[in-house]
């Protein structure tokens, strides 16, 4: 496919993690903050082309598995109602509540339902007027357009039975959290290019100056990767710590103007649970107030349903990168992608299923 | 999650801004995506598409960017190998 196969074309990426290998001449900790660039960097065996003293940690922009284990709770309970039909993107599916997941809502004959858009959630409900659709929105910068347009769409068309159960976050706060905490390893990172895509990178040259961290909005094929990285290591190498963009031939400066004004007109921004992370204020997006009868826990009467997390699960810590995923003693003997205990091994885009996947122990 | 398709416009219906639907060719499979937040796209023009919506045009020229970098970068390597 066009302006995805030269990007993954081996020569070349071995060129530039040469070039990456000639100038790194320090230990440095670059996180990658989306799970989608994490996947790769396992996946084609990125990091074992980068020198030794390059750490890559893979951070939490997988939303799959920051959703709150209260949310999927919520998710699980209307699910299982009669007269609902409850959509959501089929990753969502398998990720475990307190006692279940929707695949086995589904099994015990709740009319649960995979769509590809949130825009065919609002098909279903005019299609099926007798009935209640819920629509399990999650996700980025990059997906809340998508769901905005769905909340604005059933807004303009007068449903009364289409509602979203939204747990939407926002990547620069989740930095800003991992940044200002003690413990911090990061040095460095890598921007996530759709998220950017939407949002544009204005927002991080704040963080950048704050932290003294070059930040690098980065694509998602190993030359992207391995690009991002080199125009990394060259601001660390050199001192500099600012905001560039290696995605260049999708992510302007300013972002998706339309998008970003679909957002304004229905979100607004909310404190946000994240799963292994905890609340980060005004790290989410949720429905302001013209639209907030389409909010399914206000429609449902969940608003007040709060669950704990279990303690066992390291995901916190490999969030932060104190930790890899081997080094947790439950990892792909009592917690695995089927059963997992938390977070990162929920989606295939969380760091310890990606380890699990691709067998790495080191 | 946030995994967005690069694919060529192949033809457009609609006049409303807001209801604008492209039919995108993604290397053979062909599905329909909104094009609401893509106003300037025409059909031949690449976008990517997240989630049924396309959410930025493809900029070909700074696609190649990156292969220039390197050819040049190939090419200062074999300068300096031939010496002076």
């Amino acid at each position: 496919m066009k302006f995805l196969d030269e990007y993954r074309d081996g020569e070349l990426a071995h060129q530039l993690a040469r070039e990456i290998h000639r100038i790194t001449t320090r230990p440095w900790n670059i996180m990658e903050v989306c799970g989608g660039q994490t996947h790769a960097i396992v996946k084609f065996g990125i990091d074992e082309l980068l020198p030794k003293n390059i750490t890559l940690i893979h951070g939490p922009g997988c939303p799959v598995c920051v959703t709150p284990l209260e949310v999927i709770d919520k998710a699980l309970e209307i699910a299982a109602r009669p007269n609902v039909i409850f959509t959501s993107f089929g990753d969502m599916l398998r990720v475990p509540g307190s006692t279940t997941d929707l695949l086995s809502v589904k099994a015990g004959g709740g009319d649960v339902r995979i769509v590809y858009s949130p825009l065919d959630a609002v098909k279903l409900a005019e299609q099926n007027p007798s009935k209640e659709v819920v629509f399990l929105g999650v996700g980025f910068e990059t997906t809340a357009p998508a769901t905005g347009m769905a909340v604005f769409q059933a807004a303009q068309k007068g449903l009364k039975n289409f509602s979203m159960l939204i747990s939407h976050v926002l990547v620069p706060p989740a930095i800003e959290a991992l940044m200002s905490s003690p413990n911090c390893r990061v040095q460095a990172f890598l921007a996530a290019g759709h998220v950017c895509a939407v949002m544009g990178y204005e927002e991080y040259f704040p963080l950048a100056a704050k932290y003294h961290v070059p930040i690098v909005v980065t694509g998602f094929e190993p030359m992207d990767i391995l690009q991002g990285l080199l125009m990394t290591v060259q601001q660390l190498e050199s001192g500099r710590a600012e905001v560039e963009n290696q995605y260049s031939r999708s992510v302007r400066r300013e972002g998706n103007q339309p998008a970003q004004e679909l957002m304004r007109k229905v979100f607004k921004v909310v404190p946000r649970k994240w799963r292994g992370l905890g609340e980060i204020p005004q790290s989410g997006l949720g429905l302001n107030e013209a639209y907030s009868a389409f909010d399914a826990e206000k429609r449902f009467g969940l608003t007040d349903h709060h669950v704990e997390e279990p303690t066992e699960c390291i995901a916190g810590l490999v969030l932060q990168g104190l930790k890899k995923p081997h080094e947790c003693p439950a990892f792909g003997t009592r917690c695995t992608p089927e059963h997992p205990f938390g977070a990162t091994m929920v989606s295939s885009e969380g760091a310890c299923a990606a380890y699990y996947r691709y067998r790495r122990n080191n | 999650m946030c995994l967005a398709i690069p694919g060529k416009i192949e033809s457009i219906t609609g006049d409303d801004p807001l209801s604008r639907m492209g039919r995108i060719n993604f290397g053979g499979i062909v599905k329909e995506a909104s094009l609401a937040y893509v106003p300037e796209a025409k059909v031949g023009n690449y976008v990517i598409v997240h989630a049924g919506f396309a959410l930025s045009r493809v900029d070909e020229d700074e696609a190649q960017k990156v292969f220039e970098y390197l050819k040049q970068m190939e090419e200062l390597d074999d300068l300096k190998e031939a010496g002076p």
